[in-house]
């Protein structure tokens, strides 16, 4: 029989950090979309680095930062007693940044696809760009949001590099099944590894399938 | 009364371009501005409703100043009171008829005229469609009732018929008026199609490259010399013949083609695809009532 710890870690932190993502993208991506400021360019720039850097490179520089040996981990761990290697905590924020784009990217470019009219109506019946974006826009890009959101919580489950730099391998702290795989194949427990790796497979498998299927029904219901 | 004073250099489609306008409207009026595309008339809407900030701007509207740059008074577009029909619509997708009427109701504003809208407007069979599923005239006539729900002082029209056929463009243009004179509204219409602009508008001004080239009544705009005829249509020409020392002129008017003999050198002058106005003034026409 295998531990079942790593698996409920892992569907732990994919499901805080989608839904804390949800939550810090919405504006961003919002903010992205419409706003002509110099910085865009770098803050889009930023957004998208975790889709092309090594998540060793990021996993290395948060555990520089994030090491109490530092000043900015000596401060958090002396303000606040937090300390974020090697915990769990530590793993949610990295995988908010490594995760980032999988929310941002599918978010903006729904917003982007929706007439600027749709605003502009909006503003002109005195409407706030909160109440805009909450009644008006994010229901209008329903499908862009689940995609993101199942994106962000597949891509969290899988993630690797960054959760070994920074969480090491501590049972029901930071050992996620994709660590607990790797720790399994290494002490030649095959089969055990083919347990987990069977589960992670069927979980984003189902995700994906599912995302697939509404949102073709979701398109059709609109175009119809 | 409506004081609009605008400034602007605009990116058009042959360089920059600037727009410089100042219109006087009266209240309850309607006035269409009419020019080619590309000649600012969409930009003085964006500027009147604040989606668009001039360089140098001054809007007073019944004696309240909504904008004045050299005073740096910029009012936002929500503190505007404006109803604007876009060309494409802008209705929201995820609701439907009625409840993108509702959308548009102020904080406590009295649900009531809803109601009166879908009544006016003939909307009260298509309240619970999703906004979607609707024709372009259906569409059209909900963005009208929704531009109106928050009571403007304004309304701006941009091109709001140009997308439909002649049949349904007539009807729309009813419905223009009716809300018009019921709610006592100042309508600015932005159009290039001359029939609809002689049946709506109390004063035109043209506008050619981002300045006011003429104003006046459409008559006194399009009509060079004063004509006082019997009936008069406004057309376009679709076909030109030469027939011996005369021309004949083919000109659609609605869906009919009408000819009309000109001289040589007023045939010389016109030309396949010219807006004109087919005037008869040497008899009665007869009167004969169609059965709907």
């Amino acid at each position: 029989m295998i531990e079942w710890g790593p698996i409920i870690l892992s569907l732990k932190l994919a499901g805080i950090t989608t839904l804390l993502l949800l939550v810090i993208a919405i504006p961003l991506s919002y903010w992205l979309s419409y706003t002509k400021s110099f910085t865009k360019p770098v803050i889009e720039t930023l957004v998208s680095m975790p889709l092309v850097l090594p998540p060793t490179v990021l996993g290395f520089y948060l555990l520089i930062a994030f090491s109490p040996a530092n000043a900015f981990g000596e401060f958090l761990n002396e303000s606040f007693n937090v300390q974020l290697v090697f915990s769990f905590e530590g793993l949610i924020i990295a995988s908010l940044i490594y995760s980032l784009p999988f929310m941002v990217h599918p978010i903006q470019s729904g917003l982007n696809s929706i007439p600027a009219s749709y605003s502009e109506a909006s503003f002109v019946m005195g409407k706030s760009r909160t109440t805009t974006l909450f009644k008006v826009l994010l229901p209008n890009i329903r499908s862009s949001l689940l995609t993101g959101i199942v994106l962000t919580f597949a891509h969290t489950i899988g993630e690797f590099g960054v959760v070994l730099m920074i969480g090491g391998n501590i049972p029901d702290k930071t050992r996620v099944a994709s660590i607990a795989i790797y720790d399994e194949v290494e002490s030649l427990n095959y089969s055990t590894a083919n347990v987990y790796s069977l589960i992670l497979f069927s979980i984003t498998f189902i995700i994906l399938l599912t995302v697939y299927i509404t949102n073709g029904r979701y398109m059709k219901r609109i175009w119809k | 009364m409506i004081i609009l004073k605008f400034k602007k250099v605009l990116d058009a489609i042959d360089g920059k371009m600037e727009l410089d306008v100042s219109l006087n409207i009266s209240e309850n009026s309607l006035i269409t501005i009419f020019g080619e595309s590309g000649a600012g008339k969409t930009s003085i809407l964006r500027m009147i409703s604040g989606l668009m900030v001039p360089d140098h701007g001054y809007i007073e509207v019944n004696g309240k100043t909504w904008l004045d740059t050299s005073r740096g008074i910029n009012l936002k577009t929500q503190n505007r009171r404006i109803g604007y029909v876009f060309q494409d619509y802008a209705l929201f997708p995820n609701m439907t008829v009625k409840e993108n009427l509702w959308y548009a109701l102020e904080h406590r504003q009295d649900p009531v005229i809803i109601t009166q809208l879908l009544d006016i407007i003939e909307l009260e069979s298509l309240k619970n469609r999703k906004s979607g599923t609707l024709s372009g005239g259906q569409k059209q006539r909900v963005s009208l009732a929704r531009a109106l729900v928050g009571q403007p002082d304004i309304l701006l029209l941009d091109e709001p018929l140009s997308a439909l056929d002649e049949g349904i463009r007539s009807k729309l243009q009813d419905y223009i008026l009716r809300v018009h004179e019921k709610y006592n509204l100042t309508t600015i219409l932005v159009s290039h199609d001359l029939p609809e602009i002689f049946k709506l508008s109390d004063q035109i001004f043209l506008l050619n490259k981002g300045k006011i080239e003429r104003s006046g009544t459409p008559s006194e705009v399009f009509l060079s010399n004063k004509i006082s005829g019997k009936y008069r249509f406004t057309g376009s020409i679709i076909e030109k013949s030469k027939n011996d020392v005369v021309y004949v002129i083919g000109v659609l008017v609605g869906n009919n083609l009408i000819k009309v003999i000109a001289t040589e050198d007023e045939g010389n002058s016109l030309n396949i695809g010219d807006k004109v106005m087919v005037v008869s003034k040497a008899f009665n026409p007869l009167i004969l009532k169609l059965n709907n």
